[in-house]
């Protein structure tokens, strides 16, 4: 669409060459345009609905959904089993699944419960737990951003969903490489960053678009593979349980689920032993997606930026808590969490999350200025044989 | 506004969205791997977009001022 349907000056080359270059252009604007106008509206769903997702702490806390641990800097945590028998007791009849700990909400405990341990991921009831009292501190999960984090995710349409947006997102990554194919023709002539807002609106706005096009193709790039990368999180997940899972429980195979489970304490203790310098991330339940039906699995992460992304899965027994395996996880699976920071943009404060959404916000008027750019020239090829873009840019 | 009637060079046209890509690339990943320092480094460059964006829209404003 940054074309805006014009043509590129004309140049001072032979015909036949020239013929072949305005062939060539006419075929990536093609391209560009309709993989921008097929994606458009998803994509301005995505910017929008991912805007405030940016800042949903944020927001959750502002709207009173965020648990809100009590004062108690210094003081030991409770036993996990403990929080685990208060989940357990606060949604009787259920069983549970996960129990994480944020490394950026020390004081909270987080349980997941189900209907079954590999029960509908909507089913599930996550509840957040005070580390140190274990007093209950609310549900998690609820209020308005969730509806938002949905649209954004599957648009309601569970996995079906996610894979389409993220063909949404692979027809944006197309429409930027053919963007920079067009930047050439369109701007040879002029300056970086030369605005010429005493020509027609459409002039202007194509200015304004091959710009913030330009300036923007990496972040946008990044920002759109990390989040196709994302949409296929299941696939890689249930690849991972096909392989590597299933040959780290192999020696097990036959034997039946545990008949009582080990206490979540011991399951952390040994987990810690096997990977020392590491530190708990969250913990599968027997049965559950990230695991087997013996295990538990607890996933390890670092204290870096980068390594407290990159988990590193410990199966353990789940009657008596033993060490069965540990490996790291897969090149794929690493760079599905290495991916994730850097879609979401939640990995420098407040600082990026503050420049991830101007940027999110520069190519929503990207997205806007394109569909205007179409629009404008479909009218103006109605009124006029002559695109004033293409005289414009002769000037 | 032109910048002449010369072949165009591909510099002229792609260096400066180049300079300001991979300093955007190194900017987000500087925030993953290089601790506090790649933190700040982050801010600046993955920021750089916007700085040029807002220069760009103000330049008039201030011309006629």
């Amino acid at each position: 669409m940054a074309t805006g349907g014009a043509s590129p000056p004309a140049s001072a080359t032979s015909g036949k060459e020239a013929r072949l270059k305005a062939r060539t252009v006419r075929i990536w604007s093609l391209v560009h345009t309709w993989t921008s106008l097929i994606s458009t509206i998803f994509l301005l769903l995505l910017c929008i609905t991912g805007l405030p997702l940016i800042f949903h702490h944020e927001i959750d806390e502002a709207l009173g959904y965020a648990p809100q641990p009590e004062a108690a800097a210094g003081r030991p945590h409770a036993p996990s089993q403990t929080i685990v028998q208060a989940a357990l007791a606060a949604d009787p009849g259920r069983v549970m699944q996960y129990v994480s700990w944020d490394k950026d909400e020390p004081g909270i405990v987080i349980t997941f419960t189900n209907t079954a341990p590999d029960g509908n991921p909507d089913d599930t009831t996550l509840r957040a737990f005070d580390a140190v009292t274990t007093k209950p501190l609310g549900k998690v999960g609820v209020g308005p951003m969730v509806i938002v984090l949905k649209l954004h995710v599957d648009m309601f349409a569970g996995q079906p969903g996610k894979l389409f947006l993220g063909g949404m997102g692979l027809l944006f990554a197309v429409a930027i490489v053919s963007g920079v194919v067009l930047y050439w023709p369109f701007t040879r002539r002029l300056r970086f960053a030369t605005i010429r807002d005493k020509s027609a609106r459409r002039v202007a706005w194509l200015d304004w678009h091959n710009l913030i096009g330009v300036v923007t193709i990496v972040w946008a790039l990044v920002v759109g593979l990390t989040g196709v990368v994302n949409t296929w999180a299941e696939l890689m997940l249930n690849q991972w349980k096909a392989t590597e899972l299933a040959d780290m429980v192999k020696p097990y195979a036959g034997k039946p689920p545990p008949t009582h489970l080990a206490s979540l304490d011991d399951v952390v203790a040994r987990a810690r032993q096997a990977a020392p310098g590491m530190e708990v991330a969250f913990v599968a339940y027997p049965g559950t997606p990230f695991s087997s039906s013996h295990h538990y699995a607890a996933f390890m992460r670092g204290d870096t930026p980068l390594t407290s992304r990159l988990l590193k899965p410990v199966l353990l027994d789940g009657e008596t808590a033993e060490v069965s395996d540990t490996r790291a996880l897969p090149a794929y699976l690493q760079a599905l969490l290495i991916s994730q920071p850097l879609h979401f943009g939640d990995y420098g404060g407040m600082p990026l999350k503050i420049i991830w959404a101007l940027l999110d916000v520069l190519t929503i008027i990207v997205i806007g200025s394109g569909l205007y750019l179409w629009f404008a020239r479909r009218r103006k090829r109605g009124r006029n044989t002559v695109p004033s873009e293409q005289v414009a840019l002769a000037r | 506004m032109t910048a002449g009637k010369h072949r165009p060079r591909w510099t002229a046209v792609f260096g400066a969205p180049l300079i300001v890509g991979v300093l955007s690339l190194a900017g987000l990943l500087s925030a993953l791997l290089a601790g506090d320092f790649g933190r700040y480094f982050c801010w600046i460059a993955v920021a750089l977009p916007v700085a040029i964006v807002t220069i760009v829209w103000l330049r008039p404003r201030f011309r006629r001022d």
